[in-house]
């Protein structure tokens, strides 16, 4: 018999009951929860006259709709102010840990998580946001929900499910110097299409993520959803287990142990069978950047843009051409032509300490461009944001002509006063290029922190490893 | 939920592949804490010329009368083809309750996000998914004839097209049990309370960090 996946480990051994059309109750170890998809779950239950399930699962923090800028004011927008109260008084009334906003544990969820521990290896996780995928990275079955499903977890600890199918996306061999694991997962979905992953759980691996840290581990795993897989996952190595020792969530003494064993069986056997494998070879991509209005809509920082003309499946032409118009350029440019009026380094795909560090590297004794109306860096979490100040990274930035701001989603979404102008290109570590995700009318281009940095101090998008071999 | 009962409605086509939650509704609208009204808000990007706001009255704003939905010929429309990849981006749940409070009942597509499609099931709309090749020849259809509608029938699972046609769909069957009675989700699971504390008990013992460690 052919051995297990990691995703049928996970399924297995969270399996509740399976029924006879294949329908399965799937139990769920943790659940995120944040203020824009929690207040109509929360309302559910309250008209049902519900009760959580359990309360030692759920951890909530607002991370959407929080100004970046000065928080002693509360939040100016009445709308969302509104929202986060609902949050706050949600979590009050039933007793649900919560970091308020102006707590320095605050931060994005797919951040908080794991910083604190409270998302671990071998784990169902679940939260009301597609990116929860962020959590895979650690061996973990994680997956985005809707507000009905956020209600039906809060009040029974479970969820209703069909098993996925199985894909392998390897990345054989390393990849050269200035590329990271934002790039590789740009590659990934410009080769798979955004919806190669529909109804799959993909387990990305190879030697080239297997040499990534877990940071950039989820910035693979979040963007499986823009790859069309619910759920993205990295099987357990020792980098997994060294990133959660002494978390405050995480397991302490024998338990550690207990544990650590366990964890270390959430790894694909040897001889699993995947229902589709594809591969890359780590070697061949170089830094990426997103041209158009879908995150398949990508091109290695050198190539020309793609001509709609020579793409023969019509509906994909169509698309294409529909991105020219929005994005206002043509085939054949190449992105070097393309200024940004705004640089965005943040998210939950890119706002982790690796991920400062390595857009301050490129920062570091440079300015940003005159060209560039507005360059920001939002960390990930108010610990992060610490973190980053301790190593003086919050300095380069500033010293660069760079915004630091608090930690929130801030510009990826632009639910809050973070947002691009009409007409405007942004230079963003994001990972949605959706028209008007970053603002009306706004025209976003996806890269890697190092990338965005690069484009902000060259006033146009650029070869990172290029201004790397200058310093070196 | 109410139940999903057999009706005849008409058609709208909306021709792109990877229509997005962005889309169907921009994230403004998201702050809202309630279910519904979200109608007015639906496809706002395409629908009207200016920027939209929350809270805004959306009767006086200027419409884009290029877009499908602002066409006479459609009013009054339940049901939608589009085309591949429906609904892909995010878990907003806003989506299927915009596209239900604006009046739709069914979206038919060669294929849906993942996400998406479970939401839909949630909220009374029914994803159909059929082939490439019946979805373009529905749009040849609705665009040769104003009025064109189809009779939705999920418990035979068909769909009547006026020349007298029947289309087969699949639909999970659990599913499509809970549509047809109206029946909600978390009911049925509690009726399996035993045999998820059952489950938890096993459970705890062989993987006790994942019990009251949050606190
Ligand atoms: S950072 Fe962006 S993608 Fe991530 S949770 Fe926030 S809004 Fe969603």
């Amino acid at each position: 018999m052919a051995g297990k996946t990691l995703y049928d480990k996970l399924w297995e051994t969270h399996l509740v009951k399976e029924r006879a059309d294949g329908t399965a109750l799937i139990y769920i170890d943790r659940h995120l929860i944040h203020e824009v998809t929690s207040p109509q779950a929360f309302e559910g239950l309250r008209l049902a006259n519900r009760k959580p399930w359990r309360l030692d699962t759920n951890i909530a923090t607002p991370d959407h709709n929080v100004p970046t800028t000065d928080r002693s004011v509360g939040i100016e927008d009445p709308v969302a102010r509104i929202q986060v109260q609902a949050l706050d008084d949600n979590c009050d009334e039933f007793g649900i840990l919560e970091y308020k906003m102006n707590d320095v544990r605050q931060g994005i969820l797919h951040v908080v998580g794991p910083e604190q521990g409270a998302a671990l290896p071998g784990m169902t996780i679940v939260c009301g946001d597609s990116h929860t995928a962020t959590h895979g990275a650690f061996g973990s079955l994680a997956h985005g929900i809707g507000t009905s499903e956020v209600e039906h977890v809060l009040a029974t600890q479970c969820l209703l499910q069909k098993k996925m199918k199985n894909m392998l996306v390897r990345v054989n061999g390393k990849v050269g110097a200035g590329v990271t694991a934002k790039d590789i997962v740009l590659a990934i979905i410009a080769k798979i299409g955004t919806a190669g992953g529909t109804g799959y759980a993909i387990e990305f691996a190879g030697e080239a993520i297997e040499a990534l840290s877990i940071e950039g581990r989820m910035t693979v795993c979040n963007m499986a959803i823009e790859g069309g897989a619910r759920a993205g996952m990295v099987s357990v190595d020792d980098t997994t287990i060294d990133y959660f020792r002494g978390r405050t969530f995480a397991p302490k003494g024998e338990m550690w142990d207990v544990a650590v064993a366990k964890w270390k069986e959430y790894r694909s056997d040897a001889d699993a069978e995947f229902d589709t494998i594809v591969e890359l070879e780590g070697a061949t991509i170089i830094p990426q950047v997103s041209w158009g209005t879908s995150p398949e809509m990508v091109v290695p920082i050198d190539a020309p843009l793609p001509d709609p003309e020579s793409e023969s499946d019509p509906v994909k032409a169509d698309g294409m051409r529909r991105a020219y118009e929005y994005m206002d350029l043509k085939p054949g440019m190449t992105m070097g032509d393309v200024v940004p009026d705004r640089v965005f380094i943040g998210s939950c795909t890119n706002s982790r300490i690796e991920d400062l560090r390595s857009a301050a590297e490129v920062a570091k004794g440079r300015r940003v461009d005159s060209k560039v109306i507005q360059a920001i860096v939002v960390p990930g979490s108010g610990l992060v944001k610490l973190q980053a100040e301790e190593e003086g990274l919050d300095k380069v930035f500033v010293d660069a002509g760079f915004e630091w701001r608090e930690p929130g989603c801030s510009m990826c979404l632009a639910m809050n006063a973070d947002k691009l102008g009409d007409g405007e290109h942004c230079a963003s570590t994001s990972n949605r290029n959706f028209e008007g995700r970053q603002g009306y009318g706004g025209r976003t281009h996806l890269v890697s922190p190092a990338m965005a940095a690069a484009a902000a101090v060259s006033g146009r998008f650029v070869d990172v490893r290029e201004l790397l071999d200058a310093k070196a | 939920m109410e139940k999903y009962q057999k009706y005849t409605g008409i058609v709208a086509p909306l021709d792109r592949a990877n229509i997005d939650t962005d889309q169907i509704i921009p994230k403004q609208f998201l702050k809202s804490i309630k279910r519904t009204g979200f109608g007015p808000n639906l496809f706002d990007e395409w629908r009207y010329l200016d920027e939209g706001l929350p809270e805004q009255d959306c009767s006086q704003r200027p419409l884009n009368p290029e877009f499908v939905l602002n066409q006479e010929r459609y009013k009054g429309v339940s049901v939608m083809v589009a085309r591949k990849n429906f609904g892909c981006g995010s878990s907003r749940e806003h989506a299927p309750w915009a596209l239900e409070d604006f009046g739709f009942k069914a979206i038919i597509a060669p294929s849906f996000a993942d996400i998406f499609f479970n939401n839909s099931f949630k909220n009374g709309l029914l994803p159909i998914v059929l082939s490439e090749e019946k979805v373009d020849s529905l749009f040849e259809s609705v665009h040769a004839d104003s009025g064109y509608s189809l009779e939705i029938d999920l418990e035979n699972q068909v769909i009547n097209c006026p020349d007298g046609e029947s289309i087969a769909f699949d639909v999970d069957p659990f599913r499509k049990h809970c549509l047809l009675q109206g029946l909600d989700d978390i009911g049925i699971t509690l009726e399996d309370a035993d045999a998820i504390k059952a489950f938890e008990s096993t459970y705890e013992k062989e993987a006790p960090w994942v019990f009251n460690a949050i606190k």
